[in-house]
């Protein structure tokens, strides 16, 4: 795992990241190829020339990337770039937006995930997801962690279940004695955790994480950090972050996207700029915009 | 670099006070329209208070003057005869609510449920201003609609079997919704306090005994409707209670849809994102997640819907069939006469309300009751409401 200091990441302002970045020379190449070829066994998603439009306005173009096995990737880059849209394409989410559309190839596991046949339902079974903001069910704690497995048909074995999920999230010695309380009345970490012990509790193999712990305090946030090291070696983790001190601590490899401006409708398109190994990015990146963005420097 | 200079227009330190007190005119201005507000305020809260007073003042005389034994146990509501019997008024009230409640309830929150979990925008756009154009309908209208169409085409051909089945399809909705409940309180296996427990027994048992009265009721009328015959002690009249309710419930689906969307659409769209996340179908997240979480809003949607059918005048009043006086009748295919049918049917045009003693009196006495039943109901639709808000 990479930390900040052997990396060499400058950036000490989290402020930073929230300015939004033009691409500079339009001509510079795209995404980077992975740097070492993978196991065909351990590839989860391969994507390629993934699109996302909302109407006929493309939000993100050209996503070219592989997922492996028990690693975490991490994306990031400015807001509206597109990285949160790319998240939700995973497991179907963007679905919920009625004029969403994706083209191109989002392979999981060797199924196309946006074949006609595929139920979007069955892929969020596996694929969980976990919100910026915490988003527990105004029901109890166990209510609560108990939801996923009941609405797939789940009936006996729930309390081991609820029980299980919360030790994962690092929650159980917190709430195991107000199981039954409402879960609006814990703290936004513990709720945080709750959300996170709510999508392990359905058995996922893959875990989205759209900026988890952007609407928490650094105490809450070490936690989930801890939290994701921990459980990474029985999931797969991709995760939108603003904060590029977290994805160069708990990410593996991590991908950068960046926007580039359409002068004819003004309107913002992301893209994959650079795709590789998190300590590589973050020391030596190929890409200029990366370095640009990384060190806090644009255009 | 702990000294911070703020920046003056003057190049003094201190300001005089005139600088900053603002012309004189304007404060004199803001006065003013502040009176005006506070007069408009102050009016609307005197009119209500009068109109209390002086329900109250009639109703106090026939409180203290009337014999008690006239007003319950009569065979009817005879106001000019001296006997002003509440039963009467108050289960036609009751029919007419439970009827148009059936109507109203179902296909108001349907509509909401749909408008916000499932319609597009477009469709929506449509739907809205449609439910609102019926809201908008006089109750005068609809009470034709009730006596001209209502009453003899649908009314007055539910056979016996007819209302039968119709009595079933409540009843087997009514059962449903009790096994739901029960299968839900069980499903929760976390611990359960005592307390929590008799409640839940307290609402079984309740739930239990409104059903059973509910087949009693409907297996005791099934049948009864000698519909449109002559009341027996009034000319030859159209029109039913059932009639009427069923206008009332067209009348309150619109009430019954907004304030059931209002509430549906303040549940936070994370809640079902984070449904859709784990894997739950369309319909899971609207009755599991959705519905649930608006559950206060819905039922202030109902208690409303309530307080509005049971002051609904219009529609009873043209197509109930009865006027003036009614006998007891606990049948929706008889004619009877609601508290506001009762009041509004003596209480006409130029003819004074004569009779014996009382009658005049006993129409406030009425009005009152009506009063407290409606402002008991909006002040728990009111705290329900409140209640969705402050969850969110």
């Amino acid at each position: 795992m990479a930390n900040t200091t052997d990396t060499g990441v400058s950036v000490t302002d989290e402020t930073t990241s929230d300015i939004t970045v033009e691409a500079p020379t339009a001509a510079a190449p795209e995404a980077a190829p992975a740097s070492t070829p993978v196991d065909p066994a351990d590839l989860v998603f391969d994507v390629s020339d993934l699109s996302v439009y909302y109407g006929d306005f493309r939000a993100v173009r050209d996503v070219n990337m592989t997922v492996e096995r028990n690693q975490i990737t991490a994306l990031i880059g400015p807001s509206g770039c597109g990285k949160s849209t790319v998240l939700r394409s995973f497991n179907r989410m963007n679905d919920l937006i009625p004029t969403a559309r994706v083209t191109g190839d989002l392979i999981y596991r060797g199924v196309d995930l946006y074949d006609p046949r595929v139920d979007p339902v069955e892929v969020r079974r596996r694929i969980g997801m976990v919100f910026q903001k915490p988003n527990p069910f105004p029901k109890s704690i166990y209510d609560n962690v108990a939801y996923g497995p009941r609405i797939a048909g789940q009936k006996k074995g729930l309390d081991e279940v609820v029980e299980s999920s919360l030790r994962k999230a690092a929650l159980w010695d917190e709430v195991k004695d107000r199981l039954g309380d409402s879960a609006i009345g814990l703290s936004g970490g513990q709720q945080q955790r709750l959300s996170i012990a709510r999508a392990i509790a359905t058995q996922p193999e893959v875990l989205l994480m759209d900026e988890p712990c952007s609407a928490l305090d650094p105490i809450a946030t070490a936690r989930i950090e801890e939290l994701m090291a921990e459980i990474k070696s029985e999931y797969t983790i991709l995760i939108v972050t603003h904060n590029m001190q977290q994805a160069a601590r708990v990410s593996d490899r991590t991908a950068f996207f960046s926007v580039e401006l359409d002068e004819h409708n003004d309107r913002r398109t992301g893209l994959l700029v650079e795709y590789t190994d998190t300590a590589k990015l973050f020391s030596n990146p190929d890409d200029e915009r990366t370095e640009n963005y990384i060190t806090g420097r644009f255009g | 670099m702990s000294d911070i200079t703020v920046p003056t227009r003057s190049s003094g330190t201190t300001l005089s006070l005139d600088a900053l007190s603002g012309p004189a005119a304007r404060a004199r201005k803001e006065g003013a329209i502040k009176a005006v507000f506070f007069l408009a305020a102050t009016v609307s809260i005197i009119v209500s208070a009068a109109i209390v007073w002086s329900l109250v003042r009639e109703a106090w005389v026939f409180i203290t003057e009337v014999e008690w034994a006239n007003t319950w146990g009569q065979n009817g509501w005879f106001p000019r005869q001296g006997l002003y019997d509440m039963p009467t008024l108050l289960v036609a009230s009751l029919i007419v609510t439970v009827i148009s409640m059936l109507v109203a309830g179902p296909i108001g929150l349907g509509s909401a449920i749909y408008l916000s979990e499932y319609a597009s925008r477009r469709t929506r756009s449509i739907l809205k201003p449609v439910l609102e154009v019926l809201a908008g309908v006089p109750s005068v209208v609809l009470g034709f609609f009730a006596l001209f169409f209502l009453s003899p085409q649908i009314v007055e051909r539910i056979s016996r079997s007819g209302w039968l089945i119709i009595g079933a399809v409540i009843l087997t909705g009514y059962v449903a919704m009790m096994v739901i409940w029960v299968r839900r309180t069980l499903q929760r296996e976390a611990s359960t306090s005592a307390a929590q427990m008799f409640t839940r027994i307290i609402v079984l048992t309740l739930f239990v005994l409104v059903g059973l009265v509910m087949v009693w009721w409907i297996l005791r009328t099934a049948g009864s409707g000698d519909a449109g015959a002559a009341n027996f002690f009034q000319v030859k009249r159209s029109g039913q209670l059932a009639a009427a309710s069923i206008g009332v419930g067209i009348l309150t689906i619109p009430l019954v849809a907004s304030i059931s969307e209002d509430a549906l659409a303040s549940v936070p769209r994370e809640l079902r994102e984070a449904s859709a996340g784990l894997g739950a179908r369309k319909v899971t997240t609207t009755t599991q997640i959705v519905l649930p979480a608006a559950v206060s809003g819905i039922v202030a949607a109902f208690i409303i819907g309530v307080s509005r059918v049971i002051g609904e005048t219009m529609v009873v009043f043209m197509a109930g069939g009865a006027a003036d006086a009614a006998r007891f009748t606990d049948s929706p295919f008889e004619g009877g006469l609601t508290m506001t049918a009762g009041m509004a049917s003596l209480a006409t045009g130029t003819d004074n309300v004569v009779g014996e003693g009382l009658t005049f009196q006993s129409l406030y006495f009425v009005g009152f009751v009506l009063f407290l039943i409606t402002l008991t109901l909006n002040v728990i639709g009111a705290r329900f409401v409140r209640n969705v808000r402050e969850k969110y």
